[in-house]
């Protein structure tokens, strides 16, 4: 009789997994993505095998490969560090395309104007710091709407994207376009480009102290407290005495800084002008590291350096075998969306009816 | 021909509007069972490249004896597919799986949008450099499917019967849409789940076969308007650019038309303007670049006043953007 009413498969919460299995779990939900993009290749008439040696050597193989791989990764983390704590807080910004682009033009107006005007460690700092100011602010605007009157923050910074993209568009075909008709804004002069070191543009650096700021930001500050308790329950926050709008408006200003900082290291380091194209997708696929990582920063240093990887290494599988380099977008998106199912099985667990009543037997 | 410029107006507003009609009526069915599906970029998309090569390949295959009709059917069929197979994977994810939805809606795009341009570029480094349609079935799409006594009526002639075949299936749509959610049971339950899924299937209404049926009926319906936008405004050929937003306008204009399947057949048209405008009505003080963010800026006020008005009916679907776990009343 009781058999029949349990369903077959039931579901209940687990509280604590070791972490041995968890991590066990994540790889093996790593390899089915693996598998799935190896089935993909396989259709296309391409030896898997062959193909991901190619991504591998092409991203790793070589000296001047491995530079191109951490300029590619460097924006991607300090991006994902940028919406770690708005997400922590689950507040879904989906603007830091918008934030980095802001602080690009912000760092623009600088390496343009000032440059002859400044010495180049000062230009460099003015620049960094304008280029907080003006992502902090990109970001800021959504969440002073959301603080005073709860307005939607994923479609607000979204549309705020589009907005300051459009603005470079206007920069660079109007005021600040360089030989007339030519849309593109001119080179900066060098002493407003970040200088490298080992080969890549010292951003690297800027992103790496970024990342332990970050941890000791939220892991160990009276504010990623407060930020971890808003993500948590919002009633639990009020009660506690928050002022929750404020607590918003800070963690954006913050957020949206980083990610201008970021767009300021991409403008100056690695694209050496502005460009609409400056934050190339970025501000979305970092969303997903900083998720992946469970807003971990230490963990975004490996996730953003695997989607680097692979970013170049379809750029090589495209020159040497013709697989057009979507392919890229198309194995990262194979990749998030399993390990965004893996969790599933680390927070729940399933209970299966046959093996229940062998357990009431026993 | 009709010259009169606001005729012209409105007709390359409905022009521009209509993919974006589509995408909003699919992602207003997901979202009224509360999922939240981003991945309307990535769907898009798909659809545009799916759609585009049903065709391109279903020519090929007959030669010049192509049937218009079915050539549409394969056109609107393969573009669905796309977009459900998609959604597909968003469904299972968030809904069987509990996965964040923001998070999986972008995933999506990131996906979407890959394995589109993906498809697409297959395809021309397969075909040899190019894929295109020819002339005679590039008008089937973009062409009035009325005969030329009634599109040469004065006024209600290009008001009425000079669009293309895809703006009368759109607002097809989007009332058969609005009967479905406000005028049938099943509807009724649709919105119940979107509302509050623990009080829905307490009633026994089976939340997770809504949501799942919703999304991916969705999903199929937005890659449509991706469908729209390739075979019609970008002239049946697969370019690099893509898309580029739509899938995002999309997502807004859900909530400009504040998840009325109505409202979105105006509001379409009107970002349509809003997208062209620039080319129709110069203004000298502002330059182009800036009047083509008219339609974000507008959605961004849109977005403000709602909140600020703070109307119970004007609000999006209660569980908009959680998973829905059972045992976790």
């Amino acid at each position: 009789m009781n058999e029949q009413k349990t369903p077959l498969i039931r579901l209940a919460k687990r509280d604590d997994m070791d972490p041995k299995r968890v991590w066990a779990i994540r790889g093996a939900s790593f390899l089915v993505a693996i598998l799935i993009g190896a089935i993909i290749f396989m259709v296309m008439g391409h030896n898997p095998f062959s193909a991901y040696g190619t991504i591998i050597n092409g991203a790793l193989g070589k000296k001047t490969a491995i530079r191109q791989t951490v300029k590619n990764a460097i924006p991607l983390l300090g991006t994902a560090l940028a919406i770690a704590p708005c997400f922590k807080m689950r507040f879904w910004n989906i603007g830091a395309e918008g934030q980095i682009t802001a602080g690009a033009v912000a760092a623009s107006y600088f390496a343009l104007f000032w440059a002859d005007k400044l010495p180049a460690p000062v230009l460099l700092v003015v620049m960094a710091v304008a280029a907080a100011i003006a992502g902090g602010l990109w970001g800021l605007i959504p969440a002073f709407f959301k603080a005073k009157w709860n307005t939607n923050e994923t479609l607000f910074t979204l549309m705020m994207n589009y907005i300051i993209i459009g603005v470079v568009k206007w920069l660079q075909g109007g005021p600040w376009e360089g030989r007339p008709g030519s849309q593109i804004i001119p080179q900066f002069e060098k002493s407003a480009c970040l200088p490298k070191v080992f080969g890549v543009h010292c951003g690297w650096i800027i992103v790496l102290v970024l990342t332990v700021l970050m941890y000791i930001y939220m892991s160990k500050t009276k504010q990623g407290y407060e930020i971890a308790v808003i993500g948590e329950s919002l009633n639990t926050a009020r009660y506690a005495g928050m002022n929750v709008g404020r607590i918003i408006m800070r963690t954006m200003f913050i957020s949206g800084g980083i990610s201008g900082l970021v767009g300021f290291v991409v403008a100056s380091g690695a694209d050496n002008t502005l460009h609409a194209g400056v934050a190339a997708g970025v501000g979305f696929t970092a969303i997903t590291v900083a998720w992946l990582a469970q807003l971990n920063p230490f963990a975004m240093i490996g996730i953003s350096g695997l989607l680097a990887v692979l970013q170049k290494g379809a750029t090589t599988l495209q020159t040497r075998m013709e697989v057009p380099a979507s392919i890229s977008e198309i194995i990262t998106g194979i990749f998030l969306f399993c390990m965004l199912g893996c969790e599933f099985f680390i927070n729940y667990q399933m209970i299966f009816r046959h093996k229940e009543n062998k357990e009431a037997k026993a | 021909m009709n010259t009169n410029p606001i005729l012209l107006l409105i007709s390359a507003a409905v022009l521009n509007g209509t993919p974006l009609l589509f995408g909003t009526i699919g992602e207003i069915l997901a979202e009224k069972t509360g999922n939240l599906n981003l991945g309307v970029e990535g769907m898009m998309y798909m659809g545009g490249a799916m759609g585009l090569g049903g065709v391109f390949y279903y020519e090929k295959a007959v030669g010049a004896g192509a049937n218009p009709v079915l050539a549409i059917l394969i056109a609107l069929l393969c573009a669905f597919l796309a977009g459900a197979i998609g959604a597909v994977i968003y469904s299972f994810v968030t809904i069987t799986l509990r996965a964040n939805q923001n998070v999986t809606g972008l995933a999506l795009s990131i996906f979407g949008t890959g394995a589109g341009q993906f498809i697409g570029e297959y395809m021309r480094t397969r075909e040899g450099g190019f894929v295109a349609i020819s002339n005679s079935l590039k008008d089937v799409f973009q062409n009035s499917p009325f005969p030329a006594s009634l599109q040469n009526l004065p006024v209600v002639g290009p008001l009425l019967f000079c669009y293309n075949i895809f703006v009368y299936i759109g607002l097809a749509m989007a009332i058969l849409m609005a009967l479905y959610l406000n005028k049938t049971r099943s509807g009724l339950h649709l919105r119940a789940v979107g509302e509050s899924p623990a009080t829905a299937d307490a009633a026994g209404i089976n939340v997770t076969r809504y949501k799942y049926l919703a999304t991916i009926i969705g999903g199929g319906i937005s890659a449509i308007g991706g469908m729209v936008y390739i075979m019609t405004i970008a002239g049946c050929v697969w370019n690099h650019e893509g898309l580029s937003g739509e899938g995002w306008l999309a997502v807004a204009l859900v909530i400009f038309c504040i998840w009325r399947p109505m409202n979105a057949v105006w509001g379409s048209v009107l970002f349509g303007a809003l997208m062209i405008l620039y080319l129709r009505l110069q203004l000298p003080f502002i330059p182009d670049q800036l009047y083509k963010i008219l339609p974000y800026v507008v959605t961004v006020v849109v977005l403000i006043i709602t909140s600020m008005r703070n109307k119970k009916e004007n609000q999006p679907p209660a569980s908009l953007g959680l998973s829905y776990f059972r045992e976790d009343r």
